[in-house]
């Protein structure tokens, strides 16, 4: 009896064996094709990550001698645009296209009276000098420490950067890219990739108190260019504020001693830790700028161990005397 | 042509098209950047489930959950109407029966005719009332704007952030977000089998309005001289409540379909006229309501009978900033998740059984994943229930008139682990982060002789109590990243009389 499932193959002639021939025979040569083109010794194929460096941002001309202002003032605008004059007028810092990036310290969940943040009017101030000197782009950025819509938002920096006209870029996980900072103990780090996308920096510090490393001004800014764990900084943080400093050369430096958070920093939290000092520093040596701003916070370069590594490193001079600052009130 | 546009039918897609549209942009909206004071719980507190299961908890009609009480009276009115009007999770499933569903007109029949199956979630409701009766309430494990509330909450926007990369600086995660996931494709996916399995088998709210809806003045009605028993009217019924025959009002979703369905005109929805069929009553089996109402109340003790945060303090139950206490947050938390789309850290995750099998997917602080933002009060604006109560920034950080902030939990030390305490390295990053003035977290310079014979100045962290919040940065900064060094748990919490340990506190 044969079986009621009774569908037979068709018999093959000689030409569709050789067509299934080839076809078999193309498969198994694919077969034998990949495994030449992909066979490894290592587990995982690793693209190179690009590895950038910080370009240079420092200003076209050379510093001038004086190029160091102390401003007395109220008026947050006028004062900015006072020692911005001092030192040769924007249009020394920033020619016509050119992109700029303002890094304010937009650390903290805080709002503007408890110091903890860069003052932003003052920040609004720079950003309309500098769309003023006919920068293609002016943006604004900082890794912040808190939650950074929180934190752009209640330190008022957002709302004063969008009246100003320029562009808060808030760095996400994907905007990290790895960079070499060449330096002693920070070597490779993630570092927001907004600032290898521009010409200029200019660095916005506040004078605040830290425990750990005595004060955090211009130099410690530079903290907020870092992603990953920065907080292993900490383990060696005069060495790694040092480097930081060595790697991110900026264009202008303007100090925020407006409102001064003399304890409990970085974050204070109370208006009685904050001292009222209606100043605005403005240069281009920024470890100078540092050793000026430290008699807030009654301190001596020498209970500062970065500043002099810094100096080792050629930022800048902590004699700030030598520098013959040019002190005057403004607005 | 001349067909008729604005017919009861197209009206009911409109409104249906409308509110799904307006609980994802409320989704949407349901974060720092942009809540402006919108109701962003609406459908929460649009639900009758939550409002009357949550009276039965707590005797009380909780704020914006009075609105519920339109949808009970528009029951009452018009019929179940929510479940296919308004109900964002009603509106789901019947499109994606729609779409993933390609039947002969013979099998549409078929599916969409009445099954006994359909009375299971009368039995549904019937334990969660008898559970809420006695204390606990569960809805949240099967209300369906709580169901679809925290699945879009904790997978679906989460996932869609991951797939464009712009909704959130950091992409949220969630424990067990992958859980909450499926079981909602496997919802939707039962819709393969049988149109809106959930609404017709599974949802509590269905079957309370269910009840309600026999009440009803309008209803679809039948006329019985003209009906030529064609029963093309179960063609694209979404109740699958019989409109061919004597229509099963309490399963009835008036999607109005029947009406433009009927090739006779023989039915419409309103008052009966002489020629209406009479409908059929609610088709419960009593002796199946009976059990289920005492598997209730003997599950009832039993759930008290194991141990839950209620029972004995948990140290990882820390409650969002303003949560009631745990007895009585057990008696308001829907597991809706809201609190959990808000929050800016990705800090409040679904508990799996940390607070005990009663307590799945309420929220609690995982400091690992993110911290409570010291002057952040989100979570507790977005509460529909009132597990969380509003409290102001004020409040939280006990700035005047409030004399104290609010402690969430204590943190501690772990020597074993801690960089200075254990290895000699300079660190007291909790130190620089600690939110409060003054910091909670203090230090004292050390003269640590090393191994070497060498001595160096180290600073070493202390905590003051007195101070801690319990917020958890420190925990969430802490450089030993997979065990953090510092660590908050629940104890010193204010919202709890017992979960104490300091004397003057």
């Amino acid at each position: 009896m044969t079986s009621r499932e009774h569908n037979t193959e068709t018999e093959v002639n000689r030409r569709q064996l050789l067509i299934r021939a080839a076809k078999a025979g193309a498969v198994a040569g694919g077969a034998l094709l990949w495994g030449a083109l992909f066979y490894s010794r290592e587990p995982v194929r690793r693209r190179d990550e690009k590895i950038y460096t910080f370009r240079d941002y420092r200003a076209p001309e050379p510093a001038k001698t004086d190029s160091f202002a102390v401003v007395h003032g109220t008026d947050r605008e006028k004062m900015v645009r006072a020692a911005v004059d001092h030192l040769g007028g924007i249009s020394r810092f920033i020619r016509p296209g050119e992109r700029v990036l303002i890094k304010p310290n937009v650390g903290w969940d805080r709002q503007p009276e408890e110091a903890a943040n860069t003052h932003p009017a003052l920040v609004g101030a720079v950003v309309r000098l500098c769309l003023s000197a006919g920068a293609s782009k002016v943006w604004v950025t900082d890794v912040s420490v808190n939650d950074p819509y929180r934190s752009f938002a209640r330190s008022g920096i957002e709302e004063a950067t969008r009246q100003a006209g320029g562009r808060i870029r808030y760095t996400t996980d994907n905007d990290f890219v790895q960079t070499d900072l060449k330096g002693e103990v920070l070597k490779i780090w993630p570092v927001s990739r907004f600032y290898h996308e521009v010409d200029r920096v200019i660095n916005m510090p506040i004078v605040k108190h830290h425990s750990l490393s005595k004060c955090t001004i211009a130099l410690k800014n530079w903290y907020g260019v870092l992603g990953g764990r920065r907080n292993r900084l900490h383990q060696k943080i005069n060495e790694s504020i040092a480097d930081l400093a060595a790697a991110v050369r900026p264009t202008l430096t303007l100090v925020d001693a407006t409102r001064v958070l003399i304890r409990n920093g970085p974050t204070g939290g109370s208006l009685a830790d904050v001292s009222v000092e209606n100043t605005l520093l403005a240069g281009e040596d920024a470890v100078a700028l540092d050793a000026w701003s430290l008699r807030y916070l009654d301190l001596n370069v020498a209970d500062v161990p970065y500043l002099g590594l810094a100096e080792q490193r050629g930022v800048g001079v902590s004699d700030w005397a030598s520098l013959n600052p040019v002190e005057f009130s403004a607005g | 042509m001349g067909k008729k546009l604005l017919t009861l039918q197209n009206i009911r897609r409109i409104y249906s098209v409308f509110f799904f549209a307006l609980f994802v942009l409320l989704i949407a909206v349901t974060d720092f950047r942009n809540m402006k004071g919108y109701e962003v719980s609406l459908f929460l507190e649009l639900d009758p489930l939550v409002s009357l299961l949550s009276f039965l908890t707590s005797w009380t009609v909780y704020k914006g959950l009075a609105l519920s009480l339109l949808i009970i009276v528009g029951t009452l009115l018009f019929g179940r109407f929510f479940c296919s009007f308004i109900c964002p999770m009603g509106s789901l499933n019947q499109w994606v029966s729609h779409f993933f569903n390609r039947r002969r007109p013979a099998d549409d029949y078929q599916i969409n005719a009445y099954r006994k199956i359909y009375r299971f979630k009368y039995y549904v409701l019937t334990a969660l009332i008898v559970l809420a009766a006695f204390g606990s309430l569960q809805i949240g494990l099967l209300d369906p704007i709580a169901t679809i509330t925290r699945t879009f909450a904790i997978s679906l926007v989460p996932a869609l952030s991951l797939g464009t990369g712009g909704l959130y600086l950091k992409q949220p995660v969630f424990y067990g977000g992958i859980g909450i996931a499926l079981l909602f494709l496997a919802v939707l996916f039962a819709n393969r089998f049988l149109t809106r399995f959930w609404c017709r088998v599974l949802c509590p709210l269905g079957a309370l309005l269910g009840l309600f809806s026999g009440f009803s003045l309008l209803r679809i009605r039948r006329d019985v001289e003209k009906c030529t028993d064609c029963q093309k009217c179960l063609r694209t019924c979404h109740g699958g409540c019989d409109p061919h025959t004597e229509l099963r009002v309490h399963e009835c979703h008036v999607c109005m379909n029947c009406i433009e369905d009927c090739p006779e005109d023989a039915i419409h929805y309103g008052f009966p006229t002489a020629a209406s069929s009479v409908h059929a009553p609610l088709d419960v089996n009593r002796r199946r309501i009976l059990e289920t109402g005492v598997a209730g109340a003997l599950l009832f003790p039993m759930m008290r009978s194991s141990v839950t945060a209620e029972t004995t303090p948990q140290p990882g139950v820390i409650r969002p900033p303003g949560s009631i206490a745990e007895p009585e947050f057990r008696r308001r938390c829907i597991k809706c998740g809201e609190c959990m789309r808000v929050c800016p850290t990705n800090v409040i995750q679904p508990a799996l059984l940390e607070a005990g099998l009663e307590g799945l997917w309420t929220p609690i602080l995982l400091n690992k994943i993110g911290y409570c933002e010291f002057h952040c009060v989100l979570c507790s604006q977005v509460c529909p229930t009132g597990a969380i109560v509003p409290v102001t920034v004020e409040e939280k950080v006990g700035k005047p008139p409030h004399d104290k902030p609010l402690f969430i939990g204590t943190a501690f030390f772990d020597r074993g682990r801690c960089l200075p305490w254990a290895m000699n390295i300079e660190c007291i990053v909790c130190e620089e982060v600690c939110p409060t003035s003054p910091k909670a977290i203090w230090f004292e310079t050390e003269t640590i002789k090393l191994r070497d014979g060498k001595t160096r100045q180290l600073k070493r962290p202390h905590l003051d109590t007195k101070l801690c919040v319990g917020c958890g940065i420190c925990e969430n900064k802490c450089p030993v990243q997979d065990k953090a060094a510092v660590r908050v748990t629940a104890i010193g919490e204010t919202r709890s009389r017992t979960n104490r340990m300091i004397l003057e506190l």
